[in-house]
């Protein structure tokens, strides 16, 4: 398997607060992984490094073989990252057709991008909504709508930050099916997640982030028996 | 609202290319479309067009004047409307540009069409001016009302650097600048002409000329915000973050916007200084920095259509109003501000079209 990301030593400090430290993270191409850890672990500031909303204090990032620990957002988005945030980052005043026409057009024009919102508003069950705006959508059809927009150019890596954030039980059930489609699709995926049913859904492998730095690694049967990982994230099991 | 689409591939790129672009002059980051709104387009057209035949020469030399605000505020309804930068400072490039021409013009003179030439220049400079505040503010990461404080602070730094060059070591070649009392003596637009040069001076042919500017400058931003470039604009206004974490570099699509508001503020400045054969420090002063804002904000800054009839109307008001009640003019343009933000904060003249075009909508069904 090729490596898609490879974070080595990467580091990063707000004033005397710690987000990262020393992480080496990597993740093989067609993974789908979890990103675990209670609040104020490190998760978000680890995906806005990645994204490069943050500039590391020392590390380097890797994505399909090439460094891109000094390139900003937007370069990193082209060379094949997309992201979900955790509130929907969408345009709200706007259609959901025009949301994906924005998502899509820097890659596609003409007949092709027609074609691709087509067949993204079919995958995210809102082709009845093509003319609805954005903001009047269901919280779930909202993170519906986001992953579309995130996926209709077949990213490499899809970032998700807590994709089901708020959503239904059947919500979150069908976003389930979503990612594992993706992900057959060959779209490596990588999400924050706090719901460990949704967890054990979509992904096998774990990681625990705790104060800034990798506590743990491995299955979820093995993470969710640790009973490290239960004093810090899940609870003593005697609580 | 249509997806984007190509025309047929068989056809010569040129031909494609327009019939692309003329597409764009309907879209969804415009108001209007279909054969009824074009109609309506074409009859106000033709009705300036008709409306020298039925007005005195002052009256029509007044609407001459109407038209070369719309420029400005046009490009600030673009920055502030569509990419969501509110800029207080757009008389900056006004200003400059003004300047610009009278110095060119008195150096040059108006033979063989050098006025055009210098409404060149002077408009390339109020965008390359435009250009290099906007690199150091979006490169710089600033923001929200800390724009506003930026090109507010520059107009007013503009207007004070210009007040104090009274003396005559103010000279640029043979044009003095004048200080408070400002510049004079510049020629106005002039057509190169077989029997003699025209000279626009204010009346029916300035009218027409700036009439037939207004109008292209209409159409092309229509297809401007309708293309790529304007949907980009509208996501970064709606949500950077998102905008950026699509792949678009949004300080590049930022600095680009404020430079085309800049040049159209220039486009303004310059035809304000060739109209009058006159410019002051005070064009870039406070009371004037604020006016396009009024202007825009009242007849709705996201959309181009009421951005361009909102400018015409409360010019035309205010005008008047200063006639009949000399400074209570300033106090209406903030009591209309005011009610604009709290009342209609789409804008006046956007809320009356959409009401109207719901309205219409219903009684056809």
């Amino acid at each position: 398997m090729t490596r898609i990301l490879d974070v080595a030593k990467l580091n990063k400090s707000f004033g005397g607060v710690t987000v990262a430290r020393d992480i080496d993270f990597v993740l093989e191409a067609g993974a789908m992984h979890c990103l675990i850890g209670p609040n104020g672990a490190g998760k978000s500031s680890f995906f806005r490094l990645l994204l490069g909303e943050h500039a590391p204090d020392s590390g380097t990032i890797g994505f399909a073989g090439d460094d891109i620990t000094a390139l900003r957002s937007f370069q990193r988005i082209r060379k094949g990252i997309s992201v979900k945030f955790q509130v929907p980052g969408i345009f709200k005043a706007l259609s959901v057709r025009q949301n994906l026409e924005i998502a899509f057009q820097y890659h596609l024009h003409g007949a092709s991008l027609g074609e691709t919102v087509r067949r993204v508003l079919e995958f995210t069950n809102l082709t009845g909504e093509i003319h609805t705006p954005a903001g009047v959508l269901s919280h779930g059809q909202q993170q519906w709508l986001e992953i579309g927009m995130a996926v209709g150019v077949e990213p490499k890596l899809l970032l998700l930050d807590e994709p089901t954030a708020g959503m239904s039980p059947d919500e979150t059930r069908k976003t389930g099916e979503m990612l594992h489609e993706l992900n057959a699709r060959g779209i490596t995926i990588l999400a924050v997640e706090h719901d460990m049913a949704f967890v054990q859904q979509i992904a096998r492998s774990v990681t625990v982030l705790h104060m800034g730095a990798i506590f743990a690694e491995g299955d979820i049967d093995e993470i969710t028996a640790h009973p490290g990982v239960q004093e810090i994230y899940l609870g003593a099991a005697d609580e | 609202m249509n997806p984007i689409e190509l025309p047929d591939a068989s056809e010569a790129p040129a031909r494609r290319g327009l019939k692309l672009w003329l597409s764009r002059l309907e879209g969804p980051q415009t108001m209007g479309r279909g054969p009824a709104f074009w109609a309506v387009v074409v009859l106000a057209v033709l009705a300036a067009l008709s409306y020298p035949a039925f007005a005195n020469d002052y009256v029509v030399g007044n609407a001459a004047y109407f038209f070369v605000w719309t420029f400005m505020a046009m490009g600030l309804g673009v920055v502030w409307g569509y990419c969501g930068a509110l800029s207080f400072g757009q008389t900056a490039f006004f200003g400059l540009a003004g300047y610009a021409y009278g110095v060119i013009t008195i150096n040059i003179g108006s033979a063989f069409g050098a006025t055009w030439l210098a409404l060149l220049l002077a408009v390339a400079l109020g965008g390359v001016f435009a250009l290099l505040i906007g690199y150091f503010m979006f490169y710089g990461r600033i923001k929200g009302v800390f724009v506003g404080i930026v090109t507010l602070s520059v107009t007013l730094v503009l207007e004070t650097f210009m007040a104090q060059t009274a003396g005559p070591q103010w000279r640029i070649g043979d044009a003095r600048l004048n200080g408070f009392n400002g510049m004079s003596g510049m020629p106005p637009l002039t057509v190169p002409w077989p029997g003699g040069d025209i000279m626009l001076y204010s009346g029916t042919a300035l009218y027409y000329v700036l009439l037939g500017m207004v109008v292209l400058c209409y159409l092309g931003l229509r297809m401007l915000l309708n293309a790529p470039f304007g949907n980009v604009l509208v996501a970064i206004r709606e949500n950077p973050e998102r905008a950026e974490m699509l792949g678009y570099d949004i300080r590049l699509y930022q600095m680009l916007a404020f430079g085309l508001g800049g040049a159209l503020a220039g486009l303004s400045g310059a035809l304000y200084t060739a109209w009058g054969q006159y410019i002051t420090p005070s064009s870039m002063g406070l009371t004037a920095a604020a006016l396009p804002i009024v202007w825009v904000a009242v007849g709705g800054r996201r959309d181009i259509t009421a951005t361009l009839l909102g400018c015409l109307l409360v010019i035309a008001g205010f005008q008047s109003l200063t006639i009949y009640g000399s400074q209570y003019a300033l106090v209406v343009m903030g009591a209309l501000l005011v009610f604009t933000v709290l009342v209609t904060p789409d804008g006046l003249v956007f809320t009356a079209i959409n009401r109207m075009g719901r309205l219409f909508k219903r009684v056809r069904r």
